[in-house]
């Protein structure tokens, strides 16, 4: 096979490899659902231009040339989608090295490597442009119809900054195999993914709470500090926010250097790549000595259980980056309440919804870690021990291990307002209940490496925790401000949970 | 004691489970407590969801387990304390070291620690396992987790061991290290029931064969017994199981 023939082969190869993960995805591995998943997309994709329109309708009118703090804000919010991107890529790149099965095969082959993996950067780069396309396509499509169709350039720029973002990413994570070696590189790529996606507006948030003593981060971007700070109009930081509103030679200049950057990666670390891949099978599974010397401990069949679990969650590399994002979101409010204690602000209010919002969503990962994913299910169940014990033992950790998360929060707005903490004490323990639960209904069998393909195995499962957490978030907040709005925000949630476990298979 | 005069470890009556077809079909079976019996069958005649309905991971559709005299349906904790099994697919925690994995399983069998953790390190050095014991298990070969699964199966010390493909990925050192273990547990006065594809094994190790085709029992015996019925006194095994598999499948 010629060497354009064998690149032309693998990259259809790759392009049906990532479109059947992608229809797995949507259509939970079960056959005869393509129909309803598609529909499903569609009607997803037509409701999110509503809130698209909330969001960016207002946006639509401008024209160029812009002020200063029209382009700090479309820039910023250009910079968040690239940090977005840049954290999938990077994500992307590490499944490509550690979870895809075929590297043995390909390595073995009698193929040009550099070739092949030249490919697959390519494949890489693709589809973190399509899911960002995907993604932005209410955005765009609220600005087209309020603005013009001049923003249709807005998607050559999602288009170009997908294209630097992959170049990013595969350059960062391969330099990191280089520095500190095939077995750190996953979980710390998995902590710089969470932290390049939620680091950039939790740092705008932090800057607005020192600065103007609230979480809105428009306050920052749209200062007269930030302007004074900001470079010229002429510049080309604003090369991107001009692009997108349909300058159509800059937007060239920025595919022509997204795909140069691309190339260059390409060029520089396709050879590499190789023997990353290499370095990663032969080291996959690092062997870590626990030198400590340990005995036995004397305990019930439920503590060693209840042990057993909290052991597996503290080296889950999983759990470590995604508390890490959760104990990231809760900086800003940590500080907003640190800031309250010297000055009587209402914003001190915001606090409590995103506490029980970061309960609900914690707890739902942790539940399904220790309900569903049992690596050794079948060892637990024939041990002498009724399975409602087992399940009983599970959900204490869950509840321990966020009890012990959100307990310094609350204890600290105990200062700032006791009904307030009260009332997110009680916010977090609902929210964690409920998540737990819904865990509960819909508990499979599974691994627990099968943690990120947790939602495709139940959507409406996934739908229901994100429902729940944001139902009992509102609710706690609306206590504080609008008890009768409360009462209802509660009684819709509680709804759909009553809802959710009636369709749930375990009452089936 | 005679063999035949021992009281049953494990009896089966009537046992059927069925899936999309007839997986176990009212199967009779009877094992004499102290006694290591090898059960065999082509891939899909029942063996595993047999001994999985017998160690409590499935629920029969009709018929009768007792283990050591335990009603295993109507009591499961009582049966499960002095049973062990070990599964084809060796399920153990990557994130936990052998010793801690062995601590777990005491616990959970709620074993002494004084007498769990020197049962542990003899049983993980029996196996090979001691340059690894603080290792953890996320690097190890499929055979190491064998071992650690093994050992697992082993520290509570049960009356009635059932392995599933036990010696599936063992080199032939560890299968044999495998093989010791489970004939010194026989020698003990544990039972032991396996499945196995290996019919060396089976001809070697057991003290009785059963072979089960279609969900049903289609011979058992000691390998003489087999031969016996089978009217070749010089007939292998493999001969054996292979002639009565076909007419079974004949049959069908």
């Amino acid at each position: 096979m010629s060497s354009a023939a064998e690149l032309s082969w693998f990259a259809r190869h790759e392009i049906r490899l990532a479109w059947r993960e992608w229809l797995a995805m949507m259509t939970a591995g079960r056959h005869g659902r393509k129909r309803g998943a598609i529909i499903g997309l569609i009607a997803f994709a037509a409701i999110m231009h509503l809130p698209a329109y909330a969001v960016i309708g207002r946006f639509a009118e401008l024209q160029a040339p812009l002020d200063k703090s029209s382009l700090i804000v479309i820039t910023a919010t250009i910079l968040l989608a690239w940090a977005l991107m840049l954290s999938q890529a990077i994500e992307s790149v590490t499944r490509v090295f550690y979870a895809r099965a075929d590297l043995d095969l390909i390595m073995s082959s009698p193929v040009v490597l550099a070739n092949i993996f030249s490919v697959r950067i390519a494949a890489i780069a693709l589809s973190v442009i399509a899911m960002a396309l995907l993604l932005s396509t209410p955005f765009v499509d609220v600005l087209v119809i309020g603005g013009g169709i001049r923003w249709f350039a807005a998607y050559g720029v999602v288009v170009a900054i997908g294209l630097s973002a992959a170049a990013v990413a595969i350059a960062v994570t391969i330099v990191l195999f280089r520095l500190i070696g095939p077995g750190r590189t996953r979980l710390a790529a998995q902590i710089l993914a969470a932290i390049v996606g939620a680091g950039f507006v939790i740092a705008l948030q932090i800057a607005a709470i020192l600065s103007y003593g609230t979480l809105s981060r428009f306050a920052v971007l749209t200062s007269d500090a930030a302007a004074a700070f900001a470079p010229d109009t002429g510049s080309m930081i604003w090369w991107p926010a001009r692009a997108a509103l349909g300058d159509g030679e800059t937007l060239l200049l920025l595919l022509a250097g997204g795909l140069m950057l691309l190339g260059a990666v390409m060029a520089i670390f396709s050879a590499r790549f190789a023997d990353t891949a290499i370095r990663v099978s032969a080291h996959a599974a690092p062997s870590r000595q626990n030198s400590r010397a340990k005995t036995f401990r004397a305990s019930s069949r439920q503590q060693a259980l209840r042990r057993k679990e909290f052991v597996l969650l503290r080296r889950d590399p999983w759990l470590v980056s995604q508390t890490l994002m959760q104990l990231l979101y809760l900086v800003p409010p940590a500080l907003m309440l640190w800031r309250s204690f010297s000055d009587s602000s209402t914003a001190i209010v915001l606090i409590t919804p995103v506490i029980v919002m970061a309960a609900g969503q914690l707890s739902g990962g942790l539940a399904w870690l220790t309900i569903s994913g049992e690596d050794a299910a079948d060892l637990v169940a024939t041990a002498p021990l009724p399975a409602s014990r087992v399940i009983r033992a599970k959900i204490e950790v869950v509840l321990i291990a966020i009890g012990v998360t959100f307990a310094p929060l609350v204890a600290a707005l105990v200062f700032a307002s006791p009904l307030q903490a009260a009332i997110t004490a009680l916010g977090v323990a609902v929210a964690s209940i409920s998540a737990t639960a819904i865990q509960l209904w819909f508990r499979v069998q599974a691994r627990r490496s099968q943690f990120r393909r947790r939602q495709t195995s139940s959507r409406l499962a996934t739908f229901a925790e994100a429902f729940s957490s944001i139902g009992w978030a509102a609710t706690a907040a609306l206590v504080l401000a609008i008890p009768v709005a409360a009462a209802i925000t509660g009684l819709i949630t509680a709804a759909i949970l009553a809802a959710t476990w009636k369709i749930s298979p375990r009452r089936s | 004691m005679q063999t035949a005069e021992r009281p049953s470890a494990l009896q089966v009556r009537g046992l059927t489970k069925r899936f999309d077809r007839l997986a176990v079909d009212a199967l009779d079976l009877t094992v004499r407590a102290g006694e290591f019996y090898a059960l065999l069958g082509p891939n899909g005649a029942g063996k595993t969801t047999t001994l999985r309905m017998v160690a409590g991971l499935l629920r029969p559709d009709a018929g009768s387990v007792s283990v050591l005299g335990i009603d295993a349906l109507s009591d499961p904790i009582a049966a499960k304390q002095i049973m062990a099994w070990v599964s084809d697919e060796p399920m153990i925690y990557d994130k936990l070291t052998p010793l801690e994995y062995l601590e777990f399983v005491a616990g959970l069998w709620g074993i002494d620690p004084a007498v769990s953790e020197p049962s542990a390190h003899d049983l993980l050095i029996s196996l090979g396992l001691e340059p690894h014991l603080r290792e953890r298990c996320e690097g190890f070969s499929r055979g190491m987790r064998q071992k650690v699964a093994l050992a697992g199966a082993l520290v509570h010390d049960p009356r009635l061991i059932i392995l599933d493909e036990p010696l599936t990925g063992l080199d032939a050192v560890s299968a044999r290290h495998v093989k010791g273990l489970l004939q010194q547990r026989v020698r003990g006065g544990c039972t032991v029931i396996l499945t196995t594809h290996i019919l060396e094994v089976a001809e070697r190790m057991a003290d009785r064969i059963g072979v089960i085709a279609a969900g049903r029992l289609v011979a058992e015996g000691t390998l003489a017994e087999l031969r016996q019925q089978n009217g070749h006194n010089d007939t292998s095994l493999e001969d054996m199981f292979i002639a009565l598999v076909d007419v079974e499948a004949a049959a069908a």
